[in-house]
């Protein structure tokens, strides 16, 4: 597999008028620095809920979970929520092997995102 | 399908992660493991070498990894694998390796508790000449009694 599929691309676009942080590829110990600086940068730049898509990445370990983790912290900090969407079942189970399921409020859709 | 051990020489350098979990899906998938295990074989590969290069080098690149995929039996005939992680940097005490209290919600620290969680058994040893060696075992029909 060339180097490319392994890379991750991060995207905030906007969804009915929401911004929605699209990510895609593969979150490891290689490419959380960059997810952490991405999702920081989305968070500031805009407002309500941070809202990250995860149904375009296939594979995320430890460092992957311990980078939402920590950005999660740091945006309930400034008072506001971190709402993943649509994880893929090898994604989900990491979180669930960690018991982090029950500590993110987890989507399929971004029409289930929760009222505040 | 090779009966011969997988064997990976690979440097302690996070751009080594994707090739390594590749090679060792598509052993996995030859000796006819379930997708479900096969993640759960990688996921774990993985977090045994994010924890060698984070912590037996200190995050140093350049430094030597062996690993060894090999398929094995249980008593009972069972199939399974076994990943032997050989690493030459820092020893610790093989007791004090740890998976940590997951009510305490920070992030790090998750990696030794993903592997125990992921194998049927997990087993650290120092090795001869330094360096730590991982010995994972794996059985594709669930085991009850885990170490």
């Amino acid at each position: 597999m060339s180097d490319a599929a392994h890379r991750l691309d991060v995207e905030t676009t906007a969804v009915n008028n929401q911004p929605v942080v699209k990510v895609r590829g593969e979150v490891d110990l290689r490419t959380s620095p960059q997810l952490r600086e991405a999702l920081l940068e989305s968070a500031q730049s805009t407002s309500g809920p941070l809202l990250i898509d995860l149904s375009a990445v296939g594979y995320m370990d430890s460092s992957g979970v311990g980078t939402m983790v920590y950005v999660k912290r740091e945006v309930e900090r400034a008072g506001r929520r971190v709402v993943l969407i649509g994880l893929q079942p090898r994604v989900r189970s990491v979180f669930e092997i960690t018991h982090l399921d029950k500590f993110f409020t987890i989507v399929q859709d971004l029409d289930e995102v929760p009222e505040p | 399908m090779s009966e011969a051990p997988l064997e990976l020489d690979l440097s302690s350098d996070p751009r080594s992660l994707p090739d390594a979990r590749e090679k060792v899906r598509r052993w996995a998938g030859e000796h006819e493991w379930n997708e479900t295990q096969i993640g759960e074989v990688v996921l774990a590969l993985d977090e045994a070498l994010t924890n060698v290069i984070r912590h037996a080098y200190g995050g140093q690149s350049g430094k030597k990894i062996l690993v060894t995929v090999q398929a094995i039996q249980d008593p009972d005939g069972g199939d399974g694998l076994e990943i032997r992680v050989r690493d030459f940097g820092r020893q610790v005490n093989p007791e004090d390796i740890c998976g940590r209290d997951l009510d305490d919600i920070r992030p790090g620290g998750l990696g030794v508790h993903i592997i125990q969680a992921l194998n049927d058994s997990v087993e650290y040893r120092c090795a001869e000449g330094g360096g730590m060696l991982l010995v994972m075992r794996k059985f594709k029909a669930p085991r009850v009694e885990k170490s």
